[in-house]
């Protein structure tokens, strides 16, 4: 298969559009085996293991009794029923680390990372990239922040940008006033885990007012087998305030599964704009079971732009509370399943307030047998009047053996509101096919560029590195399937 | 005589189980315009897609060469970046890929080496300005939402970028207007050099008062039944295609 003149395509296309942020070396599914771990804990939790990993982090009294109840919590709830899956009984919890990290202190100097975490971030341009566009790095290696800056006009805006390890030392007061409400330590099983353990993550507090023009943008990495990783992240845009947040995550290739369990909580205030973006990768042992849910308030505006393409099993339904009159939301979406994958996205909407909008774009790419389902809910509160949701599922089938589902949910007694739902299922279709590969353009390089068409109104949504990076994913996700 | 470009000897295609060329021959050599001209469902799509290697089209007999080379079981895409060009009747939509990056791809494909982005950008407009196209269509997803005659243009802008040696153009007078019909045409004889050849598969003579063809065919029921000079062009119009059907039924 002439994957290589494929490679050297896309290689040139992209190199159009962005010269150097493209590494000829960037490759994925590497593993740095030299890395040295100053701290290995043993596998399994109890409460001892909560206690320690507290203790380590030198936490105030409050946390170390939140991860307690979390932890009981935790023990007493069952697996999620609703997942017409068997997979998550596959997670041996007892087999799992659920800490560790890999250097003593986040740095703030590039040159102070240990060499084999410095090559690893190089190999995903984290320095280009913060060359090239970046207001902030924070990039998590392991279960701990290991390199973090801050350009110097966002802390004298008063823009807080931190790990959340680092937020909790030096910003106790305001992380103790917004933990865990909006994600509550019982909201489900996983949310539970991750309050017990959490480790790393991202803190961003922006004052009153204040628009942060440039997006902050974390680099997350799964790099241990049996690693789990439980980030916790933060984030409170103040009235009036606007800011964009980006995560993307990569993740070498493990014999056995890891799980990622991690706890987002989005606060916009009065007239704040917040969107959160992800592409998620993680590695095909991966279980990625994540519970993002944002509030917005009054005139408030969350996007979550979410891309999913990793992982053996993905469980996602970022959530907004539509809490405050004229608030708005987006969940933008794509998700990619492979062989031996299954994607389970989707949103949850919640009016609480009259006069709130949303919009939720699904968009799902099966292949190889892969499963996408999208689970939406759609809810309206009693008495909240004037509420529009208009959800759009696009699903594209590679192959007969591949599946999708819809499983929409619509809660609503009111009358005056406004809900629609629309789906779509799709084959890749001979004709396109034919027609492109009619125009000298090989085979696989008509399915990539049917497949990148597809996902267009979710890339277009991207800054331009993460365009370029999901793209690359795409084609390696493409040429995975052959041969 | 120019060189033969396209000979086609023999071809049977079968669509299912069902048979829709019955031995088609024919001869276009480098420099000519034929015109293909047959009622609806004699198969002259049906040959064009064989020729290009449409996977539904079946050949159960009879060969095509390309340039004294046989290409009919060659891979479709190889053909194309070998020169040979079809102009469809019904052109699919590619959404969310931008005519730009399409024709970008299509021309490094053709070309196997992708020229400076500044320099294609040129090329592109003025092939555009050419055929009388908005520039915004540049911006526009591959004939989605396109109207019928926008489609059209959209085939010929990509012929002029891909400069193929052949070029088979099914119907692309059906949908435009006749001023469109007038620009199309116009580009057409731009795009036709000594070097190339090209076969019009057309209904109506108006195109082919601008675009002089060499030969004309007359095709019905899956074969060629007719060849001669523009004339035939004229005897067409006047007479139908009775004359020819009655043939065709004497032959078979
Ligand atoms: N993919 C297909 N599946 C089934 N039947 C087909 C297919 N393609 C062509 N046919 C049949 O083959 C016959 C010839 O069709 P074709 O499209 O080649 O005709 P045509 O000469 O191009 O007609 P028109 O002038 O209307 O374009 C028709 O009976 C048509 O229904
Ligand atoms: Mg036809």
């Amino acid at each position: 298969m002439p994957t290589t003149e494929n490679k050297a395509v896309l290689r040139e296309e992209l190199k159009d559009r962005v010269k150097d942020i493209v590494k000829d070396d960037y490759a994925y599914g590497f593993h740095d085996d030299d890395i040295q771990y100053s701290f290995k804990s043993r596998k399994g939790l109890d409460e001892r293991m909560v206690r320690e990993i507290s203790a380590l982090k030198k936490e105030p009294e409050w946390m170390l009794e939140r991860r307690l109840q979390a932890y009981r919590t935790f023990l007493r709830y069952p697996l999620p029923s609703f997942l017409s899956t068997d997979a998550l009984e596959h997670i041996d919890f007892d087999n799992i680390y659920y800490f560790m990290r890999a250097s003593d202190r986040a740095q703030r100097d590039w040159k102070d990372v240990p060499e084999g975490v410095r090559r690893t971030f190089d190999r995903l341009g984290v320095p280009e990239a913060e060359r090239n566009f970046l207001a902030g790095v924070s990039a998590q290696y392991d279960s701990e922040v290991v390199y973090h800056s801050v350009k110097e006009e966002l802390s004298s805006k008063g823009v807080l940008f931190t790990d959340m390890d680092s937020a909790l030392r030096e910003h106790g007061d305001i992380v103790r006033k917004y933990f865990g409400t909006v994600i509550p330590t019982g909201d489900n099983k996983f949310a539970a885990l991750n309050t017990a353990v959490w480790s790393g993550g991202s803190f961003v507090y922006v004052p009153k007012g204040v628009e942060v023009a440039i997006p902050l943008q974390a680099y997350f990495r799964i790099n241990s087998d049996n690693m789990g990783q439980f980030e916790r992240t933060l984030i409170i845009a103040d009235e009036g305030a606007k800011v964009h947040y980006l995560e993307g995550c990569t993740a070498p290739t493990y014999s056995e599964h890891a799980l990622h369990s991690a706890v987002v909580e989005l606060i916009a205030m009065k007239g704040a704009t917040i969107r959160y973006t992800t592409i998620q990768n993680w590695s095909k042992n991966v279980y990625n079971l994540v519970t993002k849910r944002a509030f917005a308030y009054e005139n408030a505006r969350v996007e979550w732009i979410d891309g999913n393409l990793g992982s053996c099993l993905t469980v996602k339904y970022p959530a907004i509370h539509l809490k405050g009159e004229g608030a708005s939301g987006e969940v933008m979406s794509v998700a990619f399943a492979g062989k031996g994958q299954h994607q389970d996205a989707g949103a949850r909407v919640i009016a609480f307030a009259p006069n709130t909008s949303a919009t939720v774009t699904s968009k799902s790419i099966s292949k190889d047998g892969g499963r996408t389902s999208y689970r939406g809910l759609v809810r309206v509160m009693k008495g909240v009047q004037k509420v529009q949701v208009h959800t759009v599922c696009d699903a594209l089938l590679m192959d007969e053996g591949s599946r999708s589902d819809t499983y929409p949910t619509m809660q609503v007694d009111e009358k005056d509101v406004n809900i629609g739902h629309e789906a779509t299922v799709s084959k890749i279709g001979d004709e396109q096919l034919f027609y492109l590969t009619s125009r000298g353009v090989t085979a696989d390089q008509a399915r990539l560029m049917i497949v990148n068409g597809f996902m267009e109104p979710f890339t277009k949504e991207l800054p331009l590195e993460y365009a370029v990076e999901l793209r690359r994913l795409m084609e390696l996700e493409m040429e995975g399937g052959i041969g | 005589m120019s060189e033969v470009l396209l000979k086609i000897e023999g071809l049977r295609v079968a669509v299912g189980e069902k048979e829709i060329l019955k031995g088609v021959d024919l001869t276009v050599r480098r420099g000519e315009i034929h015109a293909l001209m047959g009622p609806n469902g004699s198969g002259k799509s049906t040959l064009s897609n064989a020729i290009m290697g449409h996977p539904h089209y079946r050949i159960t007999e009879g060969r095509i060469w390309f340039k004294g080379e046989d290409i009919t079981e060659m891979p479709t895409d190889e053909k194309a970046r070998k020169g040979v060009f079809l102009a469809f009747q019904y052109p699919v939509a590619i959404p969310g890929v931008t005519v730009t990056n399409f024709l970008r791809a299509i021309t490094k494909a053709r070309r196997g080496e992708e020229g400076p982005a500044k320099e294609f950008r040129a090329e592109m407009a003025g092939a555009m300005q050419t055929l009388a196209m908005d520039p915004a269509f540049a911006r526009r997803y591959v004939n989605d939402g396109f109207s019928g005659g926008e489609k059209k243009r959209c085939e010929m802008l990509q012929m002029a970028l891909l400069k193929p040696e052949l070029a088979i153009l099914d119907e692309t007078d059906s949908g435009l207007d006749i001023d469109a019909l007038k620009v199309v045409c116009d580009g057409i004889n731009r795009i036709f050099n000594p070097q190339m050849a090209m076969l019009i598969i057309t209904h109506y003579q108006r195109m082919l008062n601008y675009v002089t063809p060499h030969r004309v065919h007359v095709f019905v029921a899956g074969r060629v039944v007719e060849s001669g000079g523009s004339e035939l062009v004229a005897a067409l119009e006047s007479e139908g295609y009775d004359r020819f059907i009655k043939k065709s039924l004497a032959a078979a």
